[in-house]
Formats: C-alpha cells, structure tokens, sequence
C-alpha cells in the first residue's frame, strides 16, 4: 500500500484511482477522483465540489507553481474533499502547498515521506489569508 | 521606517532556520543542485562566475543606521570589504562563502533584514521612489504601499514557483522616479475624479530580451482592493504564463500574446472572486502601515534665510557650492535639503561601496538624518532630511571620504550591472567600459554643459543595468566568443518611458570611449539653446548619430 502524508500524519493508503481530467470529464458519474495536470485549470469541477471525493494535483516538475494556484481555486470554491498533491514536489514546499490548501501529500519517492514530514513545520507564522487561517496576518494582529 | 514586531521577527528567523537545514543538506549531498537552485535564490544567493553572490534586501530602498553598520560588519567579516548597491535598491556582496550564508542570514535578521525573494521565480522586492517622502512633486507617500505589498509578497505561497521573476514598482509623485513603465506591476497612486486617491495600475512592462513598456490594466482602483488585484493578476500570470521557454515566460509575454482587454478580463474575473475578500485591506491596517512612515522632527527654519546663509556658503567655497547644485535638491520642508550621494567616482565600479564608507554613512546619517538613508536604482544612496545649515558640514565629511562626486544625474553618474567580471550570465564586462568612459569624461564643466544624461550598461540580454530605458544605453553582446558591445539611443524610464533604439553594429570595448564622444559631439552640434540629450534625439531621429559614428574615416 502507498505511504502518503494525510493531515498531519503519515499514513498507509488504499489510494484510490483518480480519473485524468479527460476521462473524469467523459464520466456520467461525477462523484469520482480526478487527477489535475499543469495546464488543465479546475474550472470544469466547478459545478461538481460537492460531490468530488478527492482532487489529485500532479506535479510532474516541482519547478512548476500551476498547481498552487489550482488548489487555492479549489478551496476558494468551497471545495472540502481530499485535495491531494502527487509527484515531484520536494518537501520544501510542503508548507506553501498545506498553505494552499492540500491536505494529503504523495510524492513520487515515498522513502522521504520520514524527513519530509517535520518539514510542514518550518513556518509557525505567514502573513496571507490561507484555507487553513483564512485571516491575513493583519487582521489577526488587529484582533490580538 | 517600517519596525518589525514579534510575527515578522518570527517569519524572519524561521526563514533562516529553514535555509540553513536546506544548506547544510546541500552540502551533505542529500539535496540535489536543481533542488537547491530554487531554494537558494529565493534566498538571495547566486553561484557567480568566481564565488556565490548574496543579494540582501533592501525594502524600497529604506536603512537605518543600525543596519548601514551591520551590513559594513558583513561585509568585512564575510567578505572582502565591500558591497554593492543593485538597481532595485538591494545590496550585494560578491564573495561570500556558501556555508556561511545562513550565519550570515542570522546576523541580518538580528537587525530586521533578510534576502527573501532577492532572486528566484517569485515576487522580488518592491521598489519605490528613493525621495518618498520627502519630495516636493509627492501625491502621496508609497512607502507605506511598499511595505503592504512587502507583506504580502513575503513567503506566499501560491506565488512562489512563478514562470519567472516578478517585479512591482511604486510610485506616488508627479515624476516617475520609480520607472513603474519598465517593471512587471507598476503601481501609481493617482488622484481619481472623486478627488480620492487611489492607484493606477500597469502590467506587462520589463526589460530583458523583448523591453516593453508596461499597459494600464486598471485605470482607477480604490486602495483598499490593492491586495486582492494584486493577486488576481499573479494568480492569471502563474496559471497562464508561458513556462516553456523562459525568454517568452515573463507577464509582458503574455499580456502581448492575449492582447491587453483579454488580460484584464481575466484578471477582473479572478478579481471578481477575490474583492472584498479577507485580502482586503483595513483602515486600520492602512493606518498602521502609515503610521511607521511620518515625518521626522523637523527644525523650524526660515526658508528665505536658509537660502541666503546656503548662498554665502557657496560663493565663499565654489566646490561646495557646485556639490550643493549638483548633488542636493529641494526638500518639501523649508530649511531641508536632500542630498544625494554619488558612488560613481571615477576609478571605482559604479555602485559599490566599502565597509568603512558604509560606517561613516551610518554616523552622517545619525548627525544628519535622522538615522536614515536610502538607496537608490541609479546605484547611489541618498540621505533624505538634512537640514541646510548643516549642509557644508557634511559635506566636508563627505569629501574627505571620497563620496562627494558633483555628478548627479550627468553622464558619468552611470547605471552599470557588475557584468562579466562577476556575473556567470553575462556576455560581457561592463565595469571596464564604465570606468573607460568616466575616465574620458572626467572633465566636470563638459559634463555639466550635456546636462541630464543617463548612461545604462548591462553586460547582457538580462538587462540589469537597465540599457534599454538609459538615453545611451550600453549592451554586452557575444560575437563567436569576443566581447562586443552594443549601443541604443533615445531610452527613458520616466513618465515619458520609452525603449531605446538600436544605432547599428556593435563595438569593440576600446572603441567605446571614442563612440560615446562622437554620440556626445553630434548632440552638441545639433542641440538647440537648452534641449537636452533626450529632446534633441526625439527630434532629429537616430539617423544623424548613426551617421557620425559610423563615418568612414580618411
């Protein structure tokens, strides 16, 4: 079974089999996982958040920041299902993709996941509005 | 200026724990090259020609005096001595070790400073007007923009594997000091027809391989949406910005390629989403950010007697009385001057600076200023509120220094990247060619008879030395291996901006020199009574120089 990071944790994971965008688009079932590739924006899932079980977002280089931006889309939209990022992301930006709104993490080379976990750490404190402190830093300075 | 409270201290400090368990797994092998290449750039650190370079942030170009000190400390601990001032205001050091860099990092947090974002795919320090403040021409002070967008930009997440750097310039005055025509964003504070004040913002604008002048995107914005329409052209550029090919990757390309009314049409869709947002900025935020950017406690002066003393002054000692016109302007405050401090003495690469220079500043700036200075994108510092009757003081200071150049905005007063002689990425050397032509030019009367006169260098396409937007720009180009050079006429940075053109087939480096005077020499014939260098080249075309300097000789 495939090791991914889940909420926090390091967990086994039946993993599930995501749809490519194409395939999940030719579904009459919506309610289906579905795996995002650079370049193929979420606005088709738009109109199915609710019904979605996971959203996968591939990152097949970890210099491409596409998927940053599809994820906030994603959450931004009410999105509340698993929103999973796969790939070659390195665990240095664990903390801008959980600030971004991924909660689960597979990255291609699972023998990191132990070295990689502490690294959602690195930062206690960020001053933008996020799926997980939707305050900005300054809002929160105001009311603290 | 901006004082950091606890969370930015805290964001600060986390950022250099952060690279140093990334360095010192660099260096024990366990973190490939290409990963650590994002990761140190985004730290400022670059792996130059003979040794790394750290570029250190300068928010819009404001230190105190603590950190003049700091940075002179670096600079001589970890360092041969001396420092370099960028074209966006940052401060560089060409000889660090990379194993010291995170102490280094420390050392700069300790005074409320970093190299966050200095470098990389990511949004890079904002840059401003090196008179804000102060300026008689000012609608309003960016600084305290600056600084929002500062926070904002810092460490955010979504935005930092971008297709290629982002840069955001603000300006506030009826001049633009801040060349917001030549830069990603451009953000201009602009009185709207309510009589309210509000921003007009740019994009697209850049240098680099393809210069182009930025296009409005949005006429009028109210100021409290400034954040959120931030975002929403990033989040446009970072979904849609080209990443095949990082020539074509910056905004401009793609503000081209959709045609500008299709780019603000997407951006007012994901703006549409964002508006009135968390993101959306508070009154009482607003204030706060202002509230770090008020007025010093200023003198009461006379402004009619602080003229007159500053005239007697001047007659009496003519070489402080030239510095005084060349190198200081009008202060908004009577009595006050600022006074602007070149660091393009001949036989010293433009920009850079010494450890002790940097000391020395520290204590003018606390005799003089308020304990502040500024840096400035034409490679030079300014210290901003000095009052007039303690002018001829300070300038004997200077002098003494070697930091008194009467050349403020003349020929030799040039913009010029380090080039060659660091950069891995450039073509050529541009310091030598600097020093050829200030070396030639040294005579100060014809200098002054040329009037204005920007000169830019950059030793490659990259364009840090801003040749395009320079009245002369200067370009090291690469002919099967030998180092050519380049020239454009009739660039400008200013509210004018436009983007020079090319004269012709390019130059060896000793012919320089002798190209720039026969340039300088058909102005001169052509001129009529006070035009400067720019008009005269508006009027008569390119063809005229072209045919001087290409002349066959007998």
């Amino acid at each position: 079974m495939p090791r991914v990071i889940k909420n926090g944790r390091i967990v086994e994971d039946a993993g599930s089999e995501t749809l490519t965008l194409d395939q999940w688009l030719a579904a009459e079932d919506k309610a289906q996982a579905v795996c995002l590739e650079p370049g193929e924006a979420p606005l088709p899932l738009f109109g199915h958040l609710e019904v979605i079980p996971l959203v996968a977002i591939n990152f097949p280089t970890f210099m491409d920041g596409r998927g940053f931006s599809y994820a906030r889309e994603l959450r931004e939209r009410g999105y509340q299902g698993e929103l999973r990022a796969t790939g070659e992301f390195i665990r240095d930006q664990l903390t801008y993709l959980a600030r971004c709104g991924f909660d689960a993490f597979e990255p291609a080379d699972e023998s990191q996941l132990e070295d990689a976990l502490p690294r959602l750490q690195d930062f206690s404190e960020a001053y933008q509005a996020s799926p997980d402190r939707p305050l900005p830093l300054f809002r929160r300075r105001a009311g603290g | 200026m901006y004082v950091y409270d606890e969370y930015d201290q805290k964001i600060v400090d986390e950022r250099v724990a952060q690279f140093r368990d990334q360095t010192e797994r660099y260096l024990a092998g366990s973190l490939s090259d290409t990963e650590f290449l994002p990761l140190r750039l985004q730290n400022g650190l670059y792996v130059q020609r003979l040794a790394p370079m750290l570029r250190i942030a300068v928010p819009y170009g404001l230190l105190n005096s603590t950190q003049l000190r700091k940075l002179a400390q670096i600079s001589r601990d970890f360092d041969k001595g001396y420092a370099h001032i960028s074209t966006r205001q940052n401060v560089q050091l060409n000889w660090p070790r990379l194993e010291e860099v995170p102490d280094i990092l420390a050392e700069l947090a300790g005074v409320q400073m970093h190299a966050i974002q200095t470098s990389g795919n990511c949004i890079r320090n904002t840059t401003t007007d090196q008179y804000a403040g102060v300026a008689p021409d000012e609608l309003e002070d960016p600084r305290p923009w600056c600084e929002l967008i500062r926070q904002w930009s810092t460490l955010h997440p979504e935005f930092a594997f971008l297709p290629r750097k982002f840069k955001i310039a603000v300006c506030g005055s009826a001049q633009d000091r801040a060349a917001i025509h030549a830069h990603d964003i451009g953000v201009e504070l602009l009185r709207g027809e309510n009589d309210e004040m509000g921003f007009r913002i740019l994009a697209g604008g850049g240098l680099g391989r393809t210069p182009v002048i930025g296009s409005v995107v949005c006429e009028w914005l109210e100021k409290k949406h400034l954040l959120t329409y931030l975002e929403a052209i990033l989040r446009v550029y970072n979904q849609n910005g080209r990443r095949d090919n990082k020539y074509k990757a910056r905004i401009k390309i793609l503000v081209k390629a959709m045609g500008v009314d299709a780019f603000r049409d997407a951006v007012e869709q994901e703006w549409a989403r964002l508006k009135d947002g968390p993101t959306t900025l508070t009154t009482q935020e607003i204030a706060r950010a202002r509230s770090f950017f008020t007025a010093p406690p200023y003198r009461q002066f006379d402004a009619a007697e602080s003229r007159s003393v500053l005239e007697e002054q001047a007659a009496a000692e003519p070489i402080f009385g030239n510095w005084v016109r060349r190198n200081t302007r009008e202060h908004r405050v009577a009595g006050y001057r600022i006074v602007d401090i070149s660091l393009k003495a001949t036989g010293f690469a433009p920009g850079d600076i010494t450890d002790r220079q940097l000391e020395l500043l520290a204590d003018l700036a606390d005799r003089y200023a308020f304990g502040e200075i500024r840096t400035t994108h034409q490679q030079n510092l300014v210290l901003a509120d000095v009052a007039s009757e303690e002018l001829y003081d300070l300038w004997q200071e200077l002098q003494r220094a070697g930091l008194a150049t009467p050349n403020i905005g003349y020929l030799t007063d040039m913009i010029c990247c380090p080039g060659g002689d660091y950069c891995s990425l450039a073509n050529a050397k541009s310091i030598p060619v600097a020093e050829a032509i200030q070396a030639r030019f040294e005579d100060l009367d014809y200098l002054y008879d040329l009037g204005p006169l920007e000169l830019n260098i950059s030793g490659c396409m990259n364009a840090c030395g801003h040749h395009h937007i320079g009245h002369i720009g200067i370009l090291g180009v690469d002919k099967k291996g030998q180092e050519f050079y380049q020239v454009c006429l009739g660039g400008s940075q200013s509210r004018d901006a436009s983007i020079g053109k090319i004269l012709g087939p390019s130059f060896r480096q000793e012919e320089m020199p002798e190209v720039i005077q026969k340039i300088l020499s058909t102005y001169v014939d052509l001129r009529q009574e006070d035009e400067t260098f720019l008009a005269t080249y508006r009027r008569v075309g390119i063809d005229p120089f072209k045919e001087r300097v290409y002349a066959q000789g007998d």
